[in-house]
């Protein structure tokens, strides 16, 4: 049986806002050195960002005695990043963002970050953890087969 | 750690004639840019300023909360009967506000020139 190979990076961010380009910026990298194109770096770059704002801002509330866990694990032919906070973890999936209702002031202007990150990869999924921490988010984007 | 945004507001005139205000960014827009875009769009006089241009050539680095603010801006504006363009966003970032629907509601135009030669 043949073993693939998974390269892993680590990077621990403080619950503060901004430090989420640490974690778009290391993602970044690591995309590049697997040969991803640009336009697909740019939308891992996005979902990867929103995924830290969201644990940031909702997981771990601001808390900055709280950190934020990004591991990004580089396989053959794909990215899987997994943005982990002390939350509980989607409790609904939030509605698809309708631009007409909100610039009629009947929804929220805000709230678009997890349709942002479910239309920029290929595959994303919420995990509530248990006893109701170490939530995480798992976001994976594949190469093209041209690209491999 | 967010790089602060700046803002500036010009005034020209389109090839056709019309008054257009023009507010340029320069920085991220996230949480943190509420006064640079929408105190600085606010602070126009809404009869005077019909058409408004938004300038992102210098921005790099728009997330959720900068598109919400975006969006803010959308809707003051259309209830001011006002008709807002942008121009300058990276190839990214004009799909991410065609996949929000940004672009029913603001023109989008690669460069400054695109945008006064449609206005």
């Amino acid at each position: 049986m043949s073993q693939r190979k998974t390269t892993n990076v680590e990077v621990r961010l403080p619950s503060r806002m901004g430090f989420e380009k640490v974690a778009m910026s290391t993602a970044a990298s690591v995309a590049k050195l697997m040969g991803f194109r640009e336009d697909r770096i740019e939308d891992l770059k996005t979902a990867v960002a929103e995924a830290c704002i969201n644990a940031i801002e909702h997981g771990n509330r601001l808390n900055e005695k709280l950190s934020v866990g990004v591991i990004l694990s580089a396989g053959e032919d794909s990215l899987e990043v997994k943005v982990i906070d002390d939350g509980k973890g989607m409790q609904n999936q939030p509605a698809k963002p309708d631009i007409d209702r909100k610039m009629h002031g009947e929804e929220d202007p805000r709230g678009m970050g997890m349709f942002l990150i479910q239309a920029l990869v290929d595959e994303a999924e919420w995990v509530a953890g248990a006893n109701g921490k170490s939530s995480y988010v798992r976001l994976v984007i594949r190469l093209d087969k041209d690209q491999v | 750690m967010q790089s602060e945004t700046k803002s500036r507001v010009e005034q020209i005139t389109s090839p056709a004639g019309h008054p257009v205000t023009v507010l340029r960014f320069e920085g991220d827009i996230a949480s943190t840019s509420k006064d640079a875009v929408l105190g600085t769009y606010q602070a126009l006089p809404k009869a005077a300023n019909k058409i408004i241009l938004l300038d992102f050539t210098k921005v790099d680095y728009i997330n959720s909360s900068g598109i919400a603010l975006v969006i803010q801006l959308l809707i003051e504006a259309s209830n001011s009967a006002q008709k807002v363009y942008a121009f300058g966003l990276s190839a990214h970032f004009v799909k991410v506000f065609t996949m929000v629907g940004i672009t029913k509601y603001a023109g989008l135009f690669p460069t400054q020139a695109e945008a006064m030669a449609a206005l």
